[in-house]
């Protein structure tokens, strides 16, 4: 798309956007490039000794049951993550969609979390676990449930996903519900006069109509569990108990700067971009249909 | 509505209640926690109702800081927080003005491989990339300053790509009367774009002040002095190893002054910062 009108210049659109590429090539080409360089080394601790190895870093990671059992985590964590988000925040935003009176102010009520650091809602998530002193872990035990997420593993992912979920829904709510109140009311009232229940008027014209912003948020969502639920893990597990909860990213920095394993964090680095990458393209396929139609 | 049904508007009402009574708790507990002394905190189940040392707790994080793990006042972290945050949200937005304007108003070589140079990091977190961006920053010298807890975090197409959007949408015409009366290109950007831009302005200082607000591991990784902690650090170097020795209380008390800068900006804002987070879907 070009516009019709526009300006010409030999040199002020080059220092327009030369600040925008200078801090692109500097913060990203060079580290994505130096990531790539270093996937293909192996350095030891000290950077003393390095070594061109090829592809060994990949191979030896995808040989590695910690790694392959890190991608498992990771997949099950962000389905879970993504599910429950996305299914809470529908579920409200349909009944607040609803609603007459109060409406502004159950808005506001419910998007604050969307300002709370995921650092803080996993120290709040941890605060109300916590095995010894925790409300809800004391309401637990007393239910007759052992908590006790430091050591069982399946009780340390539930927390995290909680802690993950609590802190997506408002982002989720507002998409929904904006999405929601777009679609015309016309369409609701002429089933609604055919006969339609509000039950199947939600499954055969508003979900099906909402599926742009459902799955525009599923692509957000996977890439939030992915990526910006690190902070949620070292708040909360450090990826423990063990490595039960050591999802990708965390195994980058972990590998990385806690094990000094460069060229095998970096292999991961690598195999994380490229998972993004195709994740963006995805999504740009997307929004080119939507804009299309 | 479509039609009267007296049973789904309780439904609607409960449930909606309920999410919010559900999704306000951990912070309610926090700010209940807050208010007690950290052995009240430590007798499980601790109390539900708030204890009398709100006044006491918050002033001693502020200004004193904790007397386990990380000492530093909270007063302090706060302080490197906004630094961080405002330096992320104006420069982004001030960069992605630029570029924006250059790739929407002007025509060049290489401006379609200068667009996709810029979009393809959209979403490319600084997650992926921190062992090389780490070491490209103690190359330059920039561990445990205040360029370098910001400069990598401008780095990303999100602004970009909204003013893009948005500077799309705005008449030829404006800018064909810009250079029928004589004006450049820059005038025409001062005194018509960037005024049209306001709200979208606004809604990007919202969305990209509660992203610089809330980094984590890129602050976690390049500041080692405690002087340099944002306070959402600084509230994990708090946490110790053994959880009987944490100060839970205050703890908690930094946990909610972490949360007030950004919620009270989202919630002033609220308006522009649906409009913008909608926005930049499209």
């Amino acid at each position: 798309m070009e516009k019709r009108a526009f300006f010409r210049s030999r040199w002020l659109p080059y220092a327009l956007v030369a600040p925008q590429l200078a801090i692109t090539i500097i913060f990203f080409f060079w580290p994505a490039g130096q990531a790539l360089y270093q996937s293909v080394l192996i350095q030891d601790a000290f950077g003393a000794n390095v070594e061109f190895v090829g592809l060994e870093n990949f191979r030896v990671l995808f040989n590695d049951p910690g790694y392959l059992a890190s991608f498992r985590v990771t997949a099950v964590f962000s389905v879970l993550v993504a599910g429950f988000a996305l299914g809470i925040a529908l579920f409200l935003a349909v009944f607040a969609d609803r609603l007459l009176r109060g409406a502004a102010t159950i808005k506001t009520l419910l998007i604050w979390p969307y300002a709370v650091a995921p650092a803080i809602a996993g120290v709040l998530w941890l605060f109300m676990f916590n095995p010894t002193l925790g409300v809800v872990a004391h309401w637990l035990n007393r239910a007759g449930v052992h908590w006790d997420f430091l050591l069982n593993g399946r009780q340390a992912l539930s927390l995290l996903v909680m802690a993950a979920v609590w802190k997506q829904i408002s982002y989720n709510f507002v998409f929904f519900l904006a999405g929601l109140q777009a679609i015309p009311k016309s369409l609701i009232e002429a089933a609604a006069i055919d006969g339609a229940g509000p039950w199947r008027r939600f499954w055969s014209i508003v979900f099906p109509l909402l599926s742009p912003t459902t799955f525009f948020l599923l692509v957000v969502n996977i890439v939030y569990a992915f990526f910006d639920t690190f902070a949620i893990v070292d708040a909360v597990t450090q990826g423990g108990p063990g490595q039960e909860t050591s999802i990708l990213v965390y195994k980058v920095y972990h590998d990385g700067f806690k094990a000094l394993d460069f060229g095998g964090s970096a292999a991961q680095s690598v195999i994380l971009m490229t998972i993004v990458i195709a994740l963006t393209v995805l999504q740009f396929r997307f929004i080119e249909r939507k804009v299309n139609y | 509505m479509v039609e009267k049904r007296r049973w789904l508007d309780v439904l609607s009402y409960a449930v909606v209640i309920a999410g919010i009574v559900v999704i306000a708790f951990p912070v309610y507990l926090a700010l209940i926690a807050s208010t007690h002394t950290a052995e009240a905190v430590e007798a499980a189940p601790m109390s539900l109702i708030p204890g009398d040392l709100l006044i006491d707790n918050y002033r001693k994080v502020l200004f004193e800081g904790g007397d386990i793990g990380s000492r530093a006042p909270v007063g302090r972290m706060m302080l490197v927080s906004l630094t961080m945050a405002v330096g992320i949200a104006v420069g982004k937005i001030i960069i992605s003005l630029l570029s924006a304007f250059a790739i929407v108003y002007f025509r060049f070589p290489l401006k379609h491989f200068f667009f996709w140079m810029i979009f393809i990091t959209l979403m490319l977190p600084v997650e992926v990339r921190i062992t090389p961006t780490y070491e490209v920053m103690s190359d330059l010298g920039l561990l445990n300053t205040f360029p370098g807890l910001i400069m990598p975090l401008i780095a990303s197409a999100t602004a970009t790509f909204l003013f893009r959007q948005f500077f799309m949408t705005v008449p030829d015409e404006l800018a064909e009367a810009a250079r029928i009366d004589g004006a450049g290109p820059m005038r025409f950007f001062f005194t018509i774009l960037v005024p049209l831009s306001v709200t979208n302005i606004a809604a990007m200082f919202v969305i990209q002040f509660i992203y610089g607000w809330n980094q984590y591991l890129w602050p976690l990784l390049i500041t080692t002095s405690e002087d340099m902690y944002p306070i959402v650090i600084g509230i994990k170097r708090m946490i110790g190893g053994g959880d009987a020795a944490n100060e839970w209380n205050l703890i908690m008390a930094t946990a909610i002054l972490a949360m007030i800068p950004p919620a009270i900006i989202v919630l002033l804002m609220q308006r522009w910062f649906i409009k913008g987070l909608v926005e930049t879907e499209k």
